[in-house]
């Protein structure tokens, strides 16, 4: 056993990298939800976000393109789910699982031709000064962008829902969608935005696992992330803040774990394998609860909504 | 299930096990393969259906080919096993260590049907069992690695401990010590042998923590993309050549070569002479592959590799020769005493200088 070897700063640095898919997602899935929609297809929109950004870095060259086209593919497959579940009044719950099982299949149909290829390195974003800085440095200021708009878009949410007028409406809409609707605003247009948002997010953080984090296109390859991504905006009760927080208490232990194994800690394997799952529930629990519990959800979350009714 | 139901599926399954039989008799030979990862994952996957076309180009017309990928290890194996045998199937490969009992099990349903189990150890009238000898390739492996290691620390990236795996180990571990006196192992148990997020994870974190060398009984390539993304930090192919990152980070490579093995089986087969047996085969008959080293490795280690490569490939040297311990510092092989093969294939333990203990 040698805990001397685990270097904290390495372990915060790839820590932040394996949060970046989690925290895009989960944050698309917040707004989807707090717009009154319960989208369970988030897996499927990763996964094609990760095959569309991969297939198109790998023609074009261009991971950023990359990443612009993985946000349009999540969208488009979370459009079909709007159009199901806001026009059609399918059942949201049935249809985001099908969502899920059509965005594993076709994501694997597309990559066919895309197994083994090496797609162009996104590169580390050069912040100048701020990456000489000791320890720091090397800990917040070594990353690629994405790392970076990811952060960026938690505090965008998080002001969007506090303090806009935007933010208010899509609460209203998500609360109760009825008063919202007799107040005059569209709530399937709304809830659409939100939807495609969703989307965009969730094939962003894809399109992160297999362009930068592993990086090469496998079948299957999101793995789960994009279930731990709704499970985090549960149990980070709907807010922006606990989301990063959740995020990078799940990365964190995930690496941390696998570093204990190297470092040779005489803990058995099994136990550090669940330990991420088992400490991110425990810990946002924790907080969570020192709130009104199920007070936090939104009111309307799953309703279907017709004007007429 | 009430009677008239249970009449009503056996009835079902008697008519398509018929059918089945008749297409077989009177149509080319069917061949099915079971794979535990896609065709594409650049590894022990992509190798086996390597061999899956090299056998389909060999007998041409006379053999048909049906493969089904991702198959996972447990009661869904057994179930794509089934529907393969009923669909006519003569013969079935199962290509992972996981599908044994789902194999046996299987088997004992369709006594006509051959099955060829890899890396197990369960054999039946029907079901033969295959293995390469990849601790043989472990070794030259380890051999590199100890001389190349600047921070005498290697990495290795595990699946499952199982004997095969942890033969792996020891064989390399074995192989480094005795070229560096000073090196030393960290193992990750990764618990899959096809996840590359994990994987890469792993291989980051055995980066970060000093390692230069990194070995992986896991089957993608993301290892090698970490490492590099790391530099400075060298690799070997796993399963497959994983060329696309030589000459560095990936130095070497151990290649399996099932072709040949599947080609005689079939041919067995379509003689009528298949017999159930245990094959364990290594450099010398050809089923492991060294890859090519490169230039990445200095000269004088890679004269030495080749040699080592040719000594066990003639038979005159055994990577498990005495005196070897265990790691409780017992003895297990005495000076020039070698591994029985019985030993070998339920390996549990690793020997002495290895850190750790092996999960269970």
């Amino acid at each position: 056993m040698n805990l001397g070897a685990i270097d904290p700063v390495l372990l915060i640095a790839s820590l932040m990298v394996a949060a970046t898919p989690i925290i895009l997602a989960a944050l698309g899935e917040l707004v989807v939800e707090k717009s009154g929609v319960l989208n369970l297809g988030v897996e499927g929109m990763m996964i094609t976000g990760a095959i569309c950004g991969f297939a198109v870095a790998v023609e074009t060259g261009s991971p950023v393109l990359g990443f612009v086209l993985a946000a349009m593919g999540g969208a488009a497959l979370a459009l079909i789910f709007a159009l199901l579940t806001q026009y059609l009044l399918s059942n949201q719950v049935a249809t985001g699982l099908a969502l899920t099982l059509f965005g594993l299949g076709i994501s694997a149909m597309i990559g066919q031709a895309y197994r083994g290829v090496k797609p162009p390195a996104t590169a580390k974003l050069n912040l100048g000064p701020l990456g000489d800085i000791p320890v720091l440095g090397r800990m917040v200021f070594s990353h690629d962008w994405v790392v970076y708009f990811a952060l960026v878009l938690v505090a965008g949410v998080w002001a969007f829902l506090k303090y806009t007028r935007g933010g208010l409406i899509l609460r209203a809409v998500g609360e109760n969608h009825d008063a919202a609707h007799a107040l005059g605003y569209k709530v399937v247009r709304i809830r659409l935005a939100a939807i495609a948002f969703g989307g965009a997010c969730a094939g962003m953080g894809g399109a992160y696992v297999s362009l930068v984090r592993v990086p090469q296109w496998t079948d299957g390859m999101t793995a789960g992330a994009g279930w731990i991504a709704l499970a985090i905006v549960v149990f980070a009760s709907w807010r922006a803040g606990r989301v990063l927080l959740g995020a990078y208490l799940f990365g964190g232990i995930s690496v941390l774990q696998l570093n204990l194994q190297a470092a040779g800690v005489p803990v058995p394997v099994e136990i550090l394998s669940m330990s991420p799952f088992v400490v991110t529930i425990i810990v946002l629990v924790f907080i969570s609860a020192r709130q009104k519990g199920a007070a936090v959800a939104p009111a309307a979350l799953g309703r279907i909504f017709h004007a007429s009714s | 299930m009430n009677r008239r139901t249970l009449l009503g599926a056996t009835a079902a399954t008697a008519i398509l096990a018929a059918t089945g039989a008749f297409a077989a008799a009177h149509g080319p030979l069917k061949v099915g393969f079971i794979y535990v990862g896609p065709v594409g994952d650049g590894g022990w996957t992509y190798e086996h259906d390597q061999a899956r076309q090299k056998l389909l180009a060999h007998f041409g017309d006379k053999i048909e080919t049906v493969y089904q990928e991702s198959v996972p290890e447990g009661a869904d194996a057994e179930r794509v096993m089934t529907q393969m045998a009923l669909s006519g199937v003569k013969l079935i490969f199962t290509t992972s260590f996981g599908y044994m009992d789902p194999t046996i099990n299987v088997a004992a349903k369709f006594p006509d049907v051959k099955f060829e189990h890899a890396t197990g150890y369960k054999t039946a009238d029907n079901v033969a069992v295959y293995s390469a000898r990849f601790y043989e390739g472990r070794a030259i492996q380890g051999h590199i690695a100890g001389r190349m290691t600047k921070t005498n620390k290697i990495g290795y990236i595990a699946s499952f401990p199982i004997p095969e795996v942890i033969r792996g180990i020891n064989s390399a571990f074995i192989h480094a010590k005795k070229v560096n006196p000073d090196v030393q192992f960290n193992v990750i148990w990764a618990y899959t042998w096809f996840d590359p997020a994990k994987e890469a994870d792993a291989a980051k974190a055995l980066i970060e923590q000093g390692a230069d060398v990194i070995l992986q009984h896991t089957d993608s390539t993301a290892p090698q993309a970490a490492a590099q993304a790391a530099g400075n930090v060298i690799t070997f192919g796993q399963a497959s050549d994983m060329g696309e990152y030589a000459p560095s980070p990936r130095v070497s490579s151990i290649i399996d070569n099932w072709a040949p093995y599947y080609i005689a089986r079939t041919q067995a087969v379509i003689d009528g002479t298949w017999q159930s047996a245990n094959t364990w085969d290594g450099i010398g008959a050809g089923m492991v592959g060294i890859g090519e080293i490169t230039d990445a490795v200095h000269e004088d280690v890679k004269a030495e590799a080749l040699a080592l490569k040719d000594s066990i490939a003639s038979g005159a040297y055994h990577p498990f020769t005495g005196p070897l311990n265990k790691q409780d510092g017992s003895a297990w092989l005495a000076e020039g005493e070698v591994a029985d093969d019985g030993t070998l294939a339920g390996m549990d333990f690793y020997v002495e200088g290895v850190t750790g203990t092996i999960p269970n």
